[in-house]
């Protein structure tokens, strides 16, 4: 055995290991099986612009004080998202998709991980175009707090709006992207009608239980973040929650490919990384 | 000169006139080049995967687009999906992220080279070749510190300058080369057994 100490780093990563179990063990909030390498960059970023010398005062500040939590789950998590991200995907799911789903009296659709809301307004949009919102319930779920506020209020600045509208027209629009907001000082307001069948709710594919009988699970740059073991437990409870031939959707970069419950699975669209519930 | 230990992988990171930098270097690796070699270069966002069957028909060596979660293998050239980040986890797999930018860009040189150099410790090199921003230049810093190998394009020859000045500036110990020795720098670094 050697006893000299690993040459790639002064105990960071014994730090950062403490840090996301004093998280784990004082909140709640389980990071522990996150990709590391993405994770510590963050950490770093938010030891460094949070004013601490080291990871360990960090931590001590997290047990200590309670206002640092919400900081730092503002790093820990990472918030970056568009509406119509990969128009593509809503192309599929509104050209594919749609047409099972339509032929269900009643539909409920899981947004994991819904971030500031973009891509629920985007399927909300989407449903109300192909005339399926009135009878959908959406599940919107983020584990970030401050997110799913965001989520609730349907407020983005302006300049990103542009974005949206491009994406919007790529996913095969049936309707303007303006007719569902009103510009107000640089931001746009999103119409509170596309909540009327939303739930909000802080639910984390980590160490929380499964939803009943969704029709789609649309997970998107999610499981990215998520170590081989951690992304196996997500699938495994999408699997529990999907109803008979369910459908759901990942990141353009995902898959299931991987994962142990590859075989429940059945593609439906490779290129736009969407998979059907198999009979079980 | 003392023992370096072996090499475990290359990284590169090129921008503007990068796929010109890159025909003078890739095409020459053998087929049988013994490290993963990672690339990013900065593309923009929607001109998507155009650089794969581009080097795939220029190689030798095998040319594919890095996936999430994927072990790095020799003689394989991986290069970062446009608007993706690629990282390298402690145990050498890849990992793809759609974290914030890093310097206006994503994939962004840096984070590669930084947590190549998390991963790889002494067993990277890194090598900056043309680009007008200053991506790199940190991440190669952090390859150096962690007693890996640094590469520079020569500025003064290079189709943009920036780049490669921006990381010979912040690494004077990087070896600075011509284009046209990066590769067999590159091959001599990493003999074919
Ligand atoms: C990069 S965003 C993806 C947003 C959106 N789905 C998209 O594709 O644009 C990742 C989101 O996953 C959330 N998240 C991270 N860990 C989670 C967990 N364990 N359970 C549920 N959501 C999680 C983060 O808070 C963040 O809002």
């Amino acid at each position: 055995m050697s006893l000299s100490p690993s040459p790639r780093d002064g105990g960071e990563d014994i730090e950062l290991q403490l840090l996301l179990e004093a998280l784990f063990q004082r909140y709640h909030y389980d990071f522990r099986h996150y990709a590391r390498a993405s994770i510590k960059r963050r950490l770093v970023q938010a030891r460094d612009q949070l004013g601490f010398p080291s990871l360990s005062a960090l931590q001590d500040s997290l047990l200590h004080d309670p206002a640092t939590l919400p900081k730092l789950l503002n790093y820990l998590t990472v918030q970056v998202s568009e509406m119509f991200r990969d128009p593509s995907y809503f192309r599929a799911l509104r050209e594919k998709v749609l047409p099972h789903l339509r032929t269900y009296p009643s539909l409920k659709v899981w947004i994991a991980g819904c971030s500031n809301g973009e891509e629920l307004y985007s399927l909300a949009i989407l449903f109300r175009e192909e005339g399926l919102a009135q009878r959908t319930l959406f599940y919107a779920t983020d584990i970030n707090p401050q997110a799913l506020a965001a989520a609730e209020a349907g407020v983005y600045p302006l300049d990103q709006v542009r974005k949206f509208t491009q994406n919007h027209q790529k996913s095969g629009a049936r309707t303007s992207l303006s007719d569902y907001y009103v510009a107000d000082y640089g931001r746009a307001v999103f119409d509170k009608s596309l909540r009327d069948g939303v739930v909000f709710s802080d639910h984390s594919l980590v160490t929380d239980a499964a939803f009943a009988e969704m029709h789609l699970i649309s997970c998107r740059n999610v499981l990215i973040y998520f170590d081989r073991d951690l992304q196996d437990r997500a699938i495994g409870l999408f699997r529990d929650s999907l109803a008979r031939k369910g459908f759901l959707g990942l990141g353009s970069k995902e898959s299931l490919r991987f994962s142990r419950h590859a075989a429940a699975f059945a593609d439906f669209d490779r290129d736009d990384k969407i998979y059907q519930r198999r009979e079980p | 000169m003392s023992l370096r230990p072996p090499l475990r992988a290359v990284a590169i990171g090129a921008s503007a006139g990068g796929v010109q930098a890159l025909s003078a270097i890739l095409p020459a690796l053998p087929v049988d080049y013994p490290l993963p070699v990672l690339v990013v270069v900065h593309v923009p966002p929607d001109r998507d995967n155009a650089l794969v069957p581009l080097f795939q028909s220029k190689c030798r060596v095998a040319v594919k687009e890095a996936e999430d979660k994927e072990p790095a293998l020799p003689g394989v050239v991986y290069f970062a999906p446009s608007d993706y980040h690629l990282m390298v986890e402690l145990d050498g797999s890849l990992a793809l992220s759609s974290d914030e930018h890093v310097n206006h860009s994503r994939p962004s040189i840096d984070v590669l080279f930084e947590t190549a150099a998390d991963a790889f410790g002494p067993g990277v090199a890194g090598v900056v070749l043309t680009g007008a921003n200053s991506d790199g230049a940190n991440g190669l810093r952090a390859i150096l510190e962690a007693g890996g190998q640094g590469l520079v394009e020569d500025p003064a020859a290079a189709y943009a300058q920036a780049m490669p000045a921006a990381a010979v500036a912040a690494c004077p110990a990087a070896d600075v080369l011509p284009l046209p020795a990066i590769a067999p720098h590159l091959l001599s670094l990493a003999p074919v057994p």
